[in-house]
């Protein structure tokens, strides 16, 4: 298969700049997801991978060929659309074949391909069908049957679970994955559901306001996000941020909450800015009987063997993650604490992450 | 008590019932000039001018053969010396005492009108849609101007240009052509098939091209594959009206065309018989003026109604 290289792409309409400076790098077989809020430039980057967009400037490189400026129709490239975009006055089958009868394959030869295609996506009972009748899920396999059946190079998906219900969602990640496991070809996927790119990306790339901000495996990204940005975006609850009032020296390891000294990883860098965040994930936070930050519980919602508990404090709310033996009545005090080593400051003026053992920039 | 019986948006029993017979009347008063030139077609000469004209009538065929024939009159002596009448229609001429003379030119100007009609019908829908397509999907410096520059070729009747048009016509040779009249038609008809169509391309959303040309296609590909047919409904509807046009025009036909190009509708009134106007004949050839519209409207009908209500309801 092959591998997508981004080199310094940008975009622009008119003066607004969708896709700013991109370097980024999609490994051979990958399934690589770009994470990103609405309107981020996820869908743009996407699109002039596939030749849809042009780019203002920059390179894209497919298999270190230069393909910047081919047409889509000479890329090699399949796109499955958030709409599927079967074509609506075609069967299954017509549609399926579409992509072959371009290429010149025989009679004989599309129908083995469709008969491989349909068998590995279960849609073989469909093939005769109007595309009108089809439920959303089918709709999905067959836009995607349409995708493999001409065994191109990549595969770029946009947000194509995006219409579906949640029930079905879930299916059709395990069904992706899965076909992605079988057939091995390289996937650019979009989505801004963070819960999807990480349960079925190798690797993410998350983008916010036209930049690559971070990418790296969705371990790196939960555990060590380089931005405050990324913290709140990925993770569900997201993280909980606590305002520091005072500067960060190169290697501190203690910083100051409420007239109290906490423990944090030791700092490699420092800032200047006067207030920074220290972010925890909801599941590093706990109650305690000691030193913490007061706050009255405000809400508590159970998840099985866990609960998430909403805090009020004079910070802000923080969701914190427990387990169900916790007893913390609504309406009650408590204080809250936080495990060192899993604690990250972010610069409060550039949003970034404070280098230290856990965390490293670049 | 409350009628729970019909949804609120529903109207009542008596506004239906009044709006139907508005739409009957109209109809019926719409219908009575046609019903009435259909039944002339099938009157006699005679019965066709009598006064007060008859509603019941004996139905003759005599409109019909005067339209397809051209006929002298003949002393009784010449008939009585002819073999007797081989067909019904030369027995009906010979009833009137005349013989066929020849074949009218109704066959031609009809055929005219066919060729003319379809001709124009098909380049006004097919340069529209590519016209509509460009305005929909591309970049077009100065586009809302353009657009209204193509309306604007409308907002006088066309044949306020006529006498400039007929000079032009009869310089550069157009003059009593079909391919003038052709383009003269799709000229006329081309701002409302590129405004017509561009709302219906404006609703085929771009993923379906975009998709076709991820699968190899060319963007012209594209347009002809999945574009077009998806644009059927407006497709079907612009060629109604364009026909519509093409095939009842008079005023260009009577002052651009004489012999090669002579359109029906300049002919059919100027059919003349034993002294005077020949109504029956008249009658005869409307109705079949008539037929090749009405088939054409009605195989399309399915489309026309979809065709005005659509993007009224986004699946």
């Amino acid at each position: 298969m092959s591998e997508i290289k981004l080199e310094n792409l940008e975009k622009s309409f008119d003066d607004f700049v969708a896709v700013e400076k991109s370097d980024l790098t999609i490994q051979d077989n990958e399934f690589f997801v770009l994470l990103g809020p609405s309107g981020c430039g996820k869908t743009t980057t996407l699109r002039m991978i596939a030749g849809l967009e042009l780019p203002t400037s920059g390179k894209i490189l497919l298999d270190n060929e230069d393909v910047t400026f081919l047409r889509a129709s000479q890329r090699d490239i399949a796109f499955v659309f958030q709409l599927f975009a079967l074509y609506p006055h075609m069967n299954v089958k017509k549609n399926l074949a579409f992509p072959l009868k371009m290429q010149g394959f025989k009679k004989s030869e599309i129908n083995i391909r469709i008969e491989e295609v349909s068998k590995l996506l279960r849609i073989q009972h469909l093939l005769n069908s109007k595309v009108s009748s089809l439920s959303g899920g089918d709709r999905q396999r067959v836009a995607l049957g349409r995708a493999i059946v001409r065994r191109p190079k990549a595969f770029l998906m946009d947000e194509p679970l995006g219409t579906l219900d949640a029930e079905f969602r879930e299916l059709m990640c395990l069904e992706l994955r899965k076909l992605h496991n079988d057939i091995k070809a390289t996937t650019v996927y979009v989505t801004h559901d963070q819960l999807e790119a990480m349960s079925m990306g190798d690797r993410i790339a998350v983008m916010n306001k036209g930049k690559i901000i971070q990418f790296g495996t969705p371990k790196d990204i939960y555990l060590k996000p380089k931005t405050k940005f990324v913290g709140s975006f990925i993770g569900s609850p997201a993280m909980n941020f606590i305002p520091i009032h005072h500067s960060i020296e190169k290697n501190q390891n203690k910083i100051v909450i409420n007239g109290e000294n906490y423990d944090v990883p030791q700092s490699f860098g420092g800032t200047n800015s006067s207030i920074n965040y220290l972010g925890i994930r909801p599941e590093k936070m706990f109650l305690t009987d000691k030193k913490g930050i007061p706050g009255v519980v405000f809400g508590s919602e159970y998840l099985g063997a866990r609960k998430i508990l909403t805090i009020k404090s004079e910070f802000g709310d923080f969701k914190v993650r427990v387990s169900n033996q916790v007893n913390a009545q609504i309406g009650s005090n408590v204080k809250i604490n936080f495990e060192p080593k899993s604690a990250i400051v972010f610069d409060g003026t550039t949003d970034k992450a404070i280098e230290s053992r856990y965390i490293k920039l670049n | 008590m409350v009628d729970t019986s019909r949804s609120p948006t529903e109207s009542s029993g008596f506004s239906r019932k009044l709006a139907a017979l508005i739409i009957i009347i109209y109809a019926v008063v719409t219908l009575i000039p046609i019903t009435w030139i259909i039944l002339t077609g099938f009157k006699s000469v005679t019965s066709s001018i009598t006064y007060p004209p008859e509603v019941f009538f004996e139905p003759s065929l005599e409109g019909y053969v005067n339209l397809f024939t051209t006929r002298t009159r003949q002393s009784q002596e010449y008939l009585e010396a002819l073999p007797p009448p081989e067909t019904w229609y030369e027995e009906l001429v010979r009833s009137r005492e005349m013989v066929i003379a020849g074949p009218s030119k109704f066959f031609g100007r009809y055929a005219n009108s066919l060729i003319i009609g379809f001709g124009a019908t098909f380049l006004s829908v097919f340069l529209g849609a590519l016209a509509a397509y460009a305005f929909s999907r591309f970049k077009i410096p100065l586009k809302d101007d353009l657009m209204f520059f193509i309306l604007s070729t409308r907002m006088f009747p066309p044949i306020a240009v006529a006498v400039p048009i007929f000079i032009m016509y009869r310089k550069i040779g157009l003059g009593d052509t079909h391919l003038g009249m052709i383009i003269l038609y799709t000229v006329v008809n081309l701002s409302l098939a590129v405004w017509l169509l561009k709302g219906f391309m404006d609703e085929i959303p771009r993923e379906y091209e975009e998709a076709a040309m991820i699968d190899g296609y060319t963007r012209m590909g594209a347009f002809f594959k999945i574009v077009l047919p998806q644009a059927t409904t407006g497709i079907a509807a612009t060629a109604i009206f364009c026909m519509i046009f093409s095939w009842n025009e008079y005023a260009f036909a009577v002052l651009l065309t004489q012999f090669n190009a002579q359109t029906a509708p300049p002919f059919i009134p100027t059919i003349i018989g034993e002294g005077g106007q020949d109504w029956s004949a008249i009658g005869a050839g409307t109705t079949l003026f008539l037929i090749p519209v009405m088939i054409f409207t009605v195989v399309l009908r399915k489309h026309l109604l979809r065709g005005i209500t659509f993007g009224a309801v986004r699946k």
